[in-house]
């Protein structure tokens, strides 16, 4: 049965391998930055990941964001971070946004403040978190919200919210072992689909899932492998020595360094990742994100012969 | 411990603008440990704000007393035969004595000459890490002796968020260990690893701050 009925959802039961990408929202209010990407974007993935506040800097809200993306016919994934909110407010935002239309949801912990001052942002390192709840929790509470009508209090709602509720996962990060164990606490607490960290090793990733896969967790929830397009031989370094969780093979770094033309390179290798990820058993799709330069997806993307997306 | 840092020293030049008697108040208990507010830095601070104050043309009469415990009563009274001779206080006691001073002379200037920052524990010499948040719901038989509360930068419940530095570090400081990662390795060492397997409910925060401020009340030791 169809617990939220998304187009994510359906490509997923049908069997389709599925793409998601990510769309960062503006640092501003305009809407039209939204419906830009929109422009740019539509029907090249089965869902828009709308990021909430990413790395603690403050941003149009992921809710906003995704009802104009949904506006402009691409089908948003909320993402929803439990740092800013307390349950009250979390699911307050959770019966709005599913008033509004919102039907995915990724139930993320989120980034730390300390992280919103970087480059040339000041960011705001001095503002006070919420972590009322985990992502853990959230997800429970998607959950019951969607399966017995009730919030985290145990009081009933009029109606359920189904929403069709995602996760994150950062297989390599330490301690390693136990990555497995804690993915599949969040698919016991309900989530319906993963979007891993940005996997630059297939073949490690293809380990990991085997392991998820003998816990029987690929078939209770779809993994989605995440890939970062890499611009660069300093952004693959970068990555590998300042982002948890993220782990780039030297030799990926050469080959990059060795390139002549370092963007058409990092195209290439994202098509490459792609599909190797489609040929690990129990990964189900891929979600791409190509860091404040979106428009470089759709080409991608067709060359990864992933064009067009399957009408479900 | 109650873990205190001095506040910067222009910060109290400025609030003692006006003043020309002042206390500098220390307490020989938790500030003391952590090398804030006990004795020897009640006599290092004193000098310091004289010679501050000197350079912008103020001189000031600073007297120094450092009592056993500036959380009791009985300890703060001590101070009382000094009031009489300043215009001002500086408590580098924690927040808890700074406010039992001003309670017992409310009509004296009091302030804080440091910031109240934790309950920790001193882990090498000079370096005090925090271990208890005061949630009021405590976890640790769940969690193998480690509070990740108070030493989990996000106060998660369910394990390691996906932050983990390689070496088991926080992702907002490569000096600070994860918590989980260190929760994990005890209950790995103790062959329970199945124990971090359930999935932990949202915590009651009601019986800390969150429930409005703290008052207990034992009737079997009221008068």
């Amino acid at each position: 049965m169809m617990k939220a009925g998304t187009r994510l959802e359906k490509t997923l039961r049908a069997g389709h391998f599925a793409l998601t990408v990510e769309v960062g929202p503006p640092r501003g209010p305009n809407p039209e930055d939204v419906l830009r990407k929109a422009k740019l974007l539509k029907d090249i993935a089965d869902g828009y990941n709308v990021t909430d506040n990413q790395t603690a800097v403050v941003r149009m809200s992921s809710i906003a964001g995704a009802v104009i993306l949904q506006g402009a016919g691409c089908e948003p994934i909320m993402q929803m971070t439990c740092r800013d909110r307390n349950r009250i407010a979390l699911q307050s935002d959770l019966l709005g946004a599913w008033a509004l239309g919102m039907r995915n949801c990724l139930c993320i912990s989120g980034d730390h403040q300390k992280a919103s001052a970087s480059g040339k942002l000041k960011g705001d390192p001095g503002a006070k978190n919420v972590f009322d709840v985990d992502s853990m929790q959230l997800i429970s509470i998607l959950k019951d919200m969607r399966d017995a009508g009730v919030l985290a209090s145990g009081d009933p709602i009029s109606q359920p919210t189904p929403f069709f509720i995602g996760a994150a996962w950062t297989p390599f990060a330490p301690p390693e072992e136990f990555r497995v164990l804690r993915l599949a606490k969040k698919i016991e607490a309900g989530a319906d689909f993963i979007q891993t960290q940005a996997v630059f090793d297939m073949k490690r990733f293809a380990t990991a899932v085997a392991a998820a896969e003998k816990m029987g967790l690929t078939d209770k929830a779809a993994i989605l492998a995440g890939i970062i397009v890499p611009k660069s031989a300093r952004m693959l370094e970068y990555m590998n020595a300042n982002v948890p969780g993220v782990e780039v093979p030297e030799s990926l770094i050469k080959r990059m360094a060795a390139a002549k033309d370092q963007r058409q390179e990092g195209y290439k290798i994202t098509v490459e990742l792609i599909q190797a990820a489609q040929k690990i058993p129990g990964v189900k799709g891929v979600h791409l994100q190509a860091i404040e330069s979106e428009e470089v997806l759709p080409e991608i993307i067709k060359a990864a012969g992933l064009l067009p997306r399957p009408q479900v | 411990m109650i873990i205190a840092e001095w506040k910067p020293l222009p910060e109290l030049v400025e609030k003692l603008k006006g003043h020309t008697n002042v206390l500098v108040a220390g307490c020989a208990t938790c500030v003391a440990e952590c090398a804030a507010g006990g004795e020897r830095e009640v006599e290092t601070l004193a000098p310091l704000l004289q010679m501050a104050l000197k350079k912008e043309g103020r001189t000031i009469t600073v007297r120094t007393r450092t009592v056993e415990r500036q959380c009791e009563w009985e300890f703060v009274e001590e101070l009382a035969e000094l009031v009489p001779h300043v215009d001002a206080i500086v408590s580098i006691a924690c927040g808890i004595g700074i406010q039992a001073v001003a309670e017992r002379f409310p009509d004296l200037a009091v302030y804080p000459g440091v910031n109240t920052t934790a309950l920790a524990i001193r882990q090498e010499p000079g370096m005090w890490i925090a271990r208890c948040a005061a949630c009021g719901d405590c976890v640790l038989g769940e969690t193998f002796g480690l509070c990740p509360v108070a030493r989990c930068a996000k106060s998660l419940s369910n394990g390691p968020c996906g932050g983990t530095r390689k070496e088991g570090k926080c992702e907002v400081d490569e000096n600070l260990d994860c918590v989980w990662f260190q929760i994990y390795e005890r209950a790995k060492a103790r062959g329970k690893v199945d124990q971090l397997l359930k999935v932990r409910k949202p915590k009651n925060w009601s019986n800390s701050r969150h429930g409005g401020p703290k008052r207990v009340v034992r009737e079997d030791l009221r008068p």
